[in-house]
């Protein structure tokens, strides 16, 4: 089976993490990133029609706490490793426009 | 506002809700406004390497009980990360739910009697938040931003209606019905103000008959009036665009309070540009039926019926009386005017009473017991007690001078006036004020109220206006 994974595809991947990529890396990386596709695109060969979905390999849910109030950090500590911080926060530059 | 002749607004609203619990959605930190900043945060909530979230049970009670006063379906659900690159979150992603919520398909019924179609309520984590440096506060232009992580992972359920909605009015009673309803769920604390209840708007326009237009989400919509405002503003703006022969564009928008305008924030990515995918670190959440049917059982009655039930009790109101009912039952305090019928005493004074002094002081009516209030409103209703003097007493129990009603009527010198010592007040006032008397022999009916005013000042609001009103008139 052949994959249908565009270097577009990739260039899209690349933005929306963030990453810059070269024109080489985006070959190196169309190419690297189809084979694994492809690998797993094997499984479309199976009859898997009465298998449920594996979302988790435990077999666990409702994994739940009670609402129970715990000590959260000191503000200092949390603070000390930030690179900027201003007024007890966090310094950011400016961030216009990737709101959710 | 109206729109133009054979046009129509389409609006659908996403609701978030924080929910009342004690710590976090994922983590042990307190869930509390207006503290400190960064004082609530913690390894989990910062999304710092090697911490696991895990989920807490009565977030999951709380949204189930949202789902069932919404007549949802409650399913069994999963957790999905939503990626983007924004600094309200410190891990570059929201926990929230995304093919599978937990509520999907229900409703929700307004005062008018339509209906506005549900889609979904799912849980997510709420965000930190920012503050932005030099332009005012304001998103566009800030040159940096400061970040309070408390807020980030407060648990939220985000109510999503059908495009359902098709007037601004019908937006802000549907916000509204719906708060009160995440108030009697015991979800919300409803506190607009504080951010507790945010509102988003997704606005189009389409000439009657025609398939759905293209819509804009507005965002920062932080009242009701916001609400409205906003999308009569939007409306409008895309009818012109149109008319004009341009093309409304996806896009996110901000509405701006003060210039009552929305503008360009960013144009919409597309679903997938979030690349949502499963959150490994969590379980699927199918809570039992077993505690499903609890939830749906345990449900109190929700603000609909509760308003039918107090309205039934008067026989034909006026508006201003719906006006009561309405702030009474959004108050949770229609036990005491219930307590008043039961015992075949006034209900108009004790709707009045409990919509003005109870409501005054909500936050006390615990020390009131309910059989005070119904002495209280049958010492007014009987004269025993002027109308101000009910008031006073009303304050005087919420504020714990008393806990009964006639030892504090006695407390304070309220004994009801003497008939014969008003006449004689009433006869001194008129040889006082001549020129007043004369006018309301004349026929001014405005001038009862001067007379009143004095002789209530003179009696300390001893006196029953009604009564004052009798003397007057024997005199006229």
């Amino acid at each position: 089976m052949s994959s249908s994974l565009s270097r577009d595809d990739v260039e899209k991947v690349a933005r929306l993490a963030r990453l810059r990529l070269t024109e080489a890396e985006l070959d190196l990386f169309t190419g690297q990133l189809a084979q694994i596709l492809d690998h797993a695109s094997d499984l479309a060969a199976l009859d898997l029609h009465d298998v449920a979905p594996t979302a988790h390999p435990f077999g666990l849910i409702n994994v739940m706490r009670d609402d129970l109030v715990e000590a959260s950090l000191p503000p200092e500590e949390i603070l000390r490793e930030a690179p900027d911080a201003e007024q007890g926060r966090f310094g950011v530059p400016r961030i216009v426009g990737e709101e959710p | 506002m109206s729109l133009p002749d054979g046009w129509e607004l389409v609006v659908g609203l996403e609701v978030h809700t924080e929910l009342l619990t004690a710590s976090k959605l994922f983590c042990g930190c307190e869930n509390r406004f207006g503290e400190e900043p960064n004082t609530h945060v913690c390894p989990v909530c910062l999304g710092l390497p090697g911490s696991l979230p895990v989920l807490n049970r009565q977030a999951v009670e709380l949204a189930m009980r949202i789902g069932a006063a919404l007549h949802c379906t409650i399913a069994p659900s999963t957790f999905h990360r939503k990626n983007y690159f924004y600094p309200d979150q410190s891990k570059d992603y929201q926990i929230s739910q995304y093919d599978l919520p937990i509520n999907s398909r229900g409703y929700l019924d307004l005062p008018d009697g339509s209906r506005i179609g549900i889609e979904r309520a799912h849980l997510e984590e709420d965000t930190g938040k920012t503050t932005h440096l030099s332009s005012g506060g304001r998103l566009q232009g800030a040159e940096r931003s400061l970040v309070d992580y408390n807020r980030c992972g407060v648990p939220l359920v985000e109510i999503v209606s059908a495009p359902d909605i098709r007037s601004s009015a019908q937006a802000r009673a549907y916000a509204s019905e719906l708060r009160s309803v995440l108030i009697a769920t015991g979800a919300s604390d409803g506190r607009l103000e504080e951010g507790s209840i945010r509102f988003d708007a997704n606005v189009s326009v389409r000439r009657a008959g025609e398939p759905f237009g293209t819509r804009c989400e507005i965002k920062n919509l932080n009242s009701l009036r916001s609400l409205q405002r906003a999308i009569d503003y939007e409306a409008q703006r895309q009818i012109d665009l149109i008319e004009s022969g341009g093309v409304v564009r996806q896009e996110t928008r901000h509405w701006d309070e003060g210039l009552g305008e929305t503008s360009t924030l960013r144009v919409k990515e597309d679903a997938e540009d979030y690349r949502y995918f499963r959150d490994p670190d969590l379980v699927d959440l199918a809570p039992e039926p077993a505690w499903v049917d609890e939830v749906r059982h345990r449900l109190p009655p929700m603000p609909s019926e509760r308003r039918s039930a107090l309205g039934a009790l008067l026989s034909s109101p006026t508006s201003a009386q719906l006006d009561a009912v309405e702030a009474v039952v959004e108050l949770g305090i229609e036990r005491f005017v219930h307590a008043v019928a039961r015992e075949n005493g006034d209900v108009v004074i004790a709707l009045s009473r409990a919509a003005n002094e109870l409501a005054s002081a909500v936050d006390e009516v615990d020390r009131l017991a309910e059989h005070s209030f119904v002495t209280v409103v049958d010492m007014e209703a009987s004269g025993e007690v002027s109308a101000t003097q009910a008031k006073a007493l009303l304050a005087g129990l919420l504020a714990g001078e008393d806990s009964d009603p006639r030892s504090l009527a006695r407390a304070k010198g309220f004994e009801k006036m003497d008939q014969s010592a008003l006449s004689t007040l009433v006869e001194e006032l008129i040889g006082a004020h001549p020129d007043e008397w004369s006018r309301y022999r004349g026929g001014d009916e405005k001038l009862a109220q001067f007379f009143i005013g004095q002789v209530m000042r003179r009696t300390k609001g001893q006196a029953n206006g009604k009564t004052v009103i009798e003397e007057l008139n024997a005199r006229r």
